[in-house]
């Protein structure tokens, strides 16, 4: 079994949030947390129901997942939501869209040093035969042991950080009811958009063929789709819509492109990069390098950040009758 | 005026309330234009969803063009200047996914402007002609045979599997399945 030993990951913590979990069991349907998945490196989300399910719940920087995503299809009810940080834009942005109701949602805040990728794991050896893990001084500079059939292993665990914690400006969760720990400190690089430069110095034709090479790959699983927690038009989705017919069911590059484009598109400045459509990708396709460049663009038209303030206004619903960043393209020829 | 009007394929967004006046009106007076636009008809520019955008250039579009009215001259007040935000936004997120930005262009032209409507569709047919025909996701039929030696030269039916005199290049879709699996040839 996982056990913790970092400074923000302390036992007090997991039992101050059972604590307030319990605290607030009569007034919510049910509670989403975090467990422990079936092996020492996996979380799952874990539903607490009643005082007995209390003890299932961990928090350490396995927990990747994006809890928000179960949120919209669970309207109507309740809910407690454990968050990090950048679950919480998430949240901001489902509450800012009123995809969700604010007092129907009971949200526990954990402020987090980054979880691990463990798809950066899996380079240097086969997860599944790890046995335990453990993790030593905190996410950032401290390190991760693994217990192996060999023997005990210590890998530095700042260079198993997932990419989003490595910029991430939003450790604390934004919107919280219940925030537990004290706030960190902001320790990620400012964002300069490194992995889009790389791709950018390509030629477009060499660009286009790096896609068709990712894409080749594609199984059209809509797993992407499904782990992503502002995709809330599941039941309507235009990838499976007959009517119109914007995407057909051949399994033809062209039609897995076009709904990679299609899913950035309509996530054109809702998307937190949460990163859970590329975590989710069993084929590896590096999907969130749309995404960030659809929000880079975003940034630098109209200066916005999705899921950072619940008052702000969208930039594609509203205008300015003069566009300060927009040359004006009448006037060009 | 060069060689126009040949095997590209151009798709025009045109709102009903001025940009399609302008082309009628560039009709009305018989202008020489390049004939390699297709013009779809919409009640506004902000009616145009970058989707219909998208879909057309990676269906093998090679360049799409929208107009509507000029900003403060919208029929519906304030489509355009919702249509400029998104249409910008589209326009620099192309090349991140290898299309190249130039063949995807917004202008404002109103009913009026017959002539300008004309530099407009002239200008813009020139720059794809330049940057050439769209590279596709799933490669035509033609090129797969010519890599694969399949069919080699069908006297049967020879302008079936070669490019015509005017390099046009014909797609045979019951082949195209064909491509994915060469795809992922290609990709290991």
């Amino acid at each position: 079994m996982a056990s913790n030993s970092s400074a923000s990951d302390s036992p007090d913590r997991i039992k101050t949030l059972r604590a307030k979990i319990a605290s607030e069991l009569p007034n919510v349907d049910f509670v989403l947390g975090y467990g422990r998945g079936f092996d020492p490196l996996h979380a799952t989300p874990v539903t607490v129901r009643t005082e007995k399910d209390l003890d299932r719940l961990i928090f350490d920087p396995t927990c990747v997942q994006n809890l928000a995503t179960s949120l919209y299809g669970l309207r109507g009810k309740r809910l407690g939501v454990v968050v990090k940080g950048c679950d919480s834009r998430s949240i901001v942005q489902l509450l800012q869209e009123r995809l969700w109701e604010r007092e129907n949602l009971v949200v526990f805040g954990l402020p987090c040093e980054g979880v691990i990728d463990l798809a950066k794991l899996r380079v240097t050896m086969d997860i599944a035969s790890v046995k335990a893990v453990r993790f030593e001084g905190s996410v950032r500079d401290g390190k991760v042991v693994l217990t192996l059939p060999e023997g005990e292993r210590e890998l530095p665990s700042a260079g198993l950080l997932a990419d989003k914690c490595l910029r991430c400006q939003h450790p604390n969760p934004l919107v919280s009811d219940h925030l537990i720990g004290p706030e960190i400190e902001p320790q990620g690089a400012q964002d300069t958009y490194a992995d889009l430069a790389a791709l950018e110095k390509l030629s477009t034709q060499e660009r286009f063929d790096f896609w068709k090479r990712q894409m080749g790959r594609c199984i059209r699983c809509y797993a992407c789709r499904n782990a992503c927690p502002l995709c809330v038009c599941k039941h309507v989705c235009l990838a499976d819509s007959r009517e119109p017919h914007w995407l057909s069911a051949e399994a033809t590059l062209q039609e897995k492109w076009l709904f990679q484009v299609m899913h950035a598109l309509h996530l054109a400045g809702r998307c937190t990069e949460c990163g859970e459509c590329q975590r989710s990708c069993p084929m590896g396709i590096p999907i969130l390098l749309l995404k960030r460049m659809m929000n880079r663009e975003l940034k630098e038209l109209f200066n916005y950040q999705a899921g950072v303030s619940l008052e702000a206004v969208p930039p594609l619903h509203t205008f300015l009758m003069e566009e300060d960043r927009i040359k004006d393209r009448g006037l060009l020829w | 005026m060069p060689d126009l009007g040949r095997d590209y394929r151009i798709i025009g967004f045109l709102c009903n309330w001025c940009s399609y006046g302008g082309a009628d009106a560039a009709g009305v007076a018989r202008f020489n234009q390049p004939t390699d636009l297709r013009i779809i008809r919409v009640p506004c520019s902000g009616r145009v969803d970058p989707m219909f955008v998208a879909k057309a250039l990676l269906s093998g579009a090679d360049g799409v063009l929208v107009s509507g009215c000029h900003p403060r001259d919208c029929h519906y007040t304030e489509g355009n200047l919702y249509a400029r935000r998104r249409l910008e936004l589209l326009r620099r997120f192309l090349p991140i996914i290898g299309i190249d930005e130039g063949r995807f262009e917004y202008v404002w032209v109103s009913a009026s402007e017959g002539s300008r409507w004309r530099d407009m569709v002239t200008k813009f047919t020139d720059k794809i002609h330049s940057l050439g025909h769209i590279p596709r996701m799933a490669e035509t039929a033609r090129t797969l045979c010519a890599l694969e030696g399949m069919l080699g030269a069908s006297s049967a039916q020879p302008d079936m599997w070669h490019a015509d005199a005017s390099g046009r290049q014909p797609r045979h879709d019951a082949l195209l399945h064909m491509d994915d699996y060469k795809e992922v040839m290609d990709g290991e």
